[in-house]
């Protein structure tokens, strides 16, 4: 009687487990579908318009064929630019994080404001720099495109750059200052030696992030449908462009917004691979 | 100190001079070097700052001309220059519920995979594709969404909700309505897919740190492997998997993108999640440069300022969540 019972509880508990397992498999294999769906997808629709044309011709008008040169060169113009403003300020900002101040209450508020930053709506930071840039310049601007991306780069490259250094034993802080380096010097031409792999993997995961960011460019640096390098006026972007085609009612256009997504997706893909295998090489030396 | 090291040798004075002049060198880049970084910490403090200064000097002259009820009107007409927020933020709500109901559990059982049923070596694999997952531009989605995603919802899970659910009593007017494809529920399955990543992905991390000693002294008391997720490691990880799932909350909420392709722009508050909706990010999105007159600007830059707010509240909670883990882990 009571094997039997305990019998019967074993085997609801053994069911129990089976639904349980089965459901993480599916799970998984419902999570890893998307990525397949969404690759192929882009694959598929995304090869079927690319050509040499895209690569050396400018944004078509509707009903006739082009390339997507100019929102190539734009996008290029506004991450270098970003990379630029945001990088130097991002590692500054880490370093007093994690050499000066690892443990006093400036970090501690950095931290944790930098922590919002990182995953604030990113069109929040569009509207900020048009208060700030766009509305007191009475125009939009290749500038403000950038600093509005700056702002995305800056909490990435703080948060790597702070926990690399962290990483950094403290022995090598205690020879250099033994041998009598000052502090600055310690930092900057021994422990950013150590950290270097992070941190350039910082680097690379900021421009990942930024350059399929769409939605604070969307009023900062606008779009043009010309050649552009000019900063002070609006300036063509790839991940703009593919949302005013795809939502076009031109078939050229579709197709070229395509093959902007699969540029753009092959591009972050390529970076967080490259970010991804600089960590692992790193840890392993 | 300098002073006293020197005295100690016996030096020519122009050599003592040269070697004073670099040490106090130094000393000045010294200083330098550490105010720079200082400067550079207190910079971060003043951008976000600077977003919430600037967003509620943009959103004054809503809140002048409308007052507080701004927030619970649900006009929105640029021709009269009358505005409410309520649809927006009802859409935003709506499809981050729908993105969590879907991402939460699925979330949490490919971690359950990926730290106990998955072999070693294929755990980076999978916990790199789920990542790449989170990489792809929110623009990417966008694009799929409405050209293959959506019809595809239209030709069949919508024609199919709509004859099923459509038909019970009480959740009739939730799936009311034509297909359209486009619409609320949509882009909820959208973000449910973007948001997915993050709440694997912190989920495996705080089940990782669950120590082994718990696990194994359950699987020797004879716990199945569901049962000591179960009764072990969710409840040891449970403030770490509220703090993950808080954050893929928060970038549902701010997600523009991929929602601006799919969620129909339409102000209005409909009970069925097949209709076509807004939300506040996607309003943003689609009127902000054609806007005209100052009104307008504002009362989108309102719609910026209420996003900030919610998000902010729902990452700060989250954060702290983390941190308390952190804490008790460390």
């Amino acid at each position: 009687m009571m094997e039997r019972a305990l019998a019967a509880r074993f085997a609801t508990r053994r069911r129990r487990n089976g639904i349980a397992t089965g459901l993480a498999y599916a799970a998984t294999a419902f999570g890893l579908g998307w990525l397949v769906l969404i690759l192929g997808a882009l694959l598929w629709k995304g090869l079927s318009a690319l050509s040499p044309a895209v690569l050396i011709e400018m944004t078509p008008p509707p009903g006739s064929a082009g390339g997507l040169l100019n929102p190539i060169v734009g996008s290029l113009m506004l991450t270098v630019l970003a990379v630029v403003i945001g990088t130097p300020i991002g590692i500054l900002a880490g370093t007093y994080m994690a050499e000066y101040g690892r443990y006093d209450r400036l970090s501690s508020v950095v931290r944790f404001i930098n922590d919002i930053l990182l995953s604030a709506p990113s069109i929040v930071i569009g509207l900020f720099i048009y208060e700030v840039m766009v509305a007191p310049m009475g125009h939009f601007s290749g500038w403000a495109g950038g600093v509005a991306l700056s702002v995305l780069v800056i909490p990435v490259v703080v948060r790597t750059t702070e926990d690399m250094l962290s990483l950094v034993p403290n022995a090598l802080r205690e020879a250099a200052t033994s041998i009598g380096l000052p502090r600055s010097l310690a930092i900057t031409r021994i422990c950013y030696r150590a950290a270097r792999a992070g941190m350039v993997t910082g680097v690379l995961l900021a421009v990942a992030r930024i350059s399929g960011e769409t939605a604070p460019l969307l009023f900062t640096s606008l779009n043009n449908q010309f050649w552009s390098t000019n900063f002070n006026g609006p300036i063509s972007s790839l991940p703009v462009v593919i949302f005013q085609f795809a939502l076009s009612p031109y078939k050229d256009w579709q197709a070229l917004a395509w093959t902007g997504a699969l540029i753009i997706t092959m591009a972050v893909l390529a970076l967080s691979i490259t970010a991804r295998t600089l960590v692992s090489s790193g840890k392993q030396s | 100190m300098v002073d006293m090291a020197l005295s100690d040798q016996v030096v020519v004075p122009a050599q003592a001079r040269a070697r004073l002049k670099a040490l106090d060198r130094f000393r000045l880049s010294d200083a330098v070097f550490q105010h720079l970084t200082r400067a550079a910490a207190i910079g971060v403090l003043l951008l976000l700052s600077g977003v919430i200064v600037s967003l509620i000097q943009g959103s004054l002259l809503t809140f002048k001309t409308f007052g507080l009820s701004f927030l619970w009107s649900s006009r929105w007409n640029p021709v009269t220059d009358n505005y409410g927020a309520l649809p927006a933020i009802f859409g935003t709500v709506v499809t981050s519920f729908i993105a969590m109901l879907i991402a939460v559990p699925v979330g949490l059982l490919i971690a359950f995979f990926l730290t106990e049923l998955c072999p070693q070596w294929l755990r980076r694999p999978i916990g790199i594709a789920i990542e790449l997952l989170a990489g792809i531009p929110s623009i990417i989605y966008g694009i799929w969404g409405l050209f293959l995603f959506a019809p595809f919802l239209q030709a069949t899970l919508q024609p199919f909700l709509i004859d099923t659910l459509g038909n019970v009593p009480i959740i009739a007017p939730l799936f009311a309505g034509p297909p359209y494809g486009i619409g609320m529920l949509t882009a909820g399955l959208i973000l449910a897919i973007m948001v997915l990543p993050f709440v694997t992905s912190i989920s495996r991390d705080v089940f990782d740190a669950v120590p082994p000693v718990l696990k194994e002294a359950a699987y020797g008391l004879g716990c199945t492997t569901w049962e000591v997720v179960r009764y072990v490691v969710l409840p040891y990880a449970r403030v770490g998997v509220i703090g993950g799932l808080m954050l893929g909350l928060g970038r549902a909420l701010g997600e523009t993108m991929a929602v601006t392709f799919v969620i129909g722009n339409a102000h209005r508050i409909s009970a069925s999640i097949l209709a076509p909706g807004t939300t506040i990010s996607a309003t943003i999105a689609n009127e902000f440069t054609e806007a005209v007159g100052d009104l307008y600007t504002s009362a989108l830059t309102s719609l910026g300022l209420i996003l900030f707010v919610i998000t902010f509240i729902v990452l700060a909670a989250a954060r702290f969540m983390l941190l308390r883990l952190e804490r008790r882990i460390g």
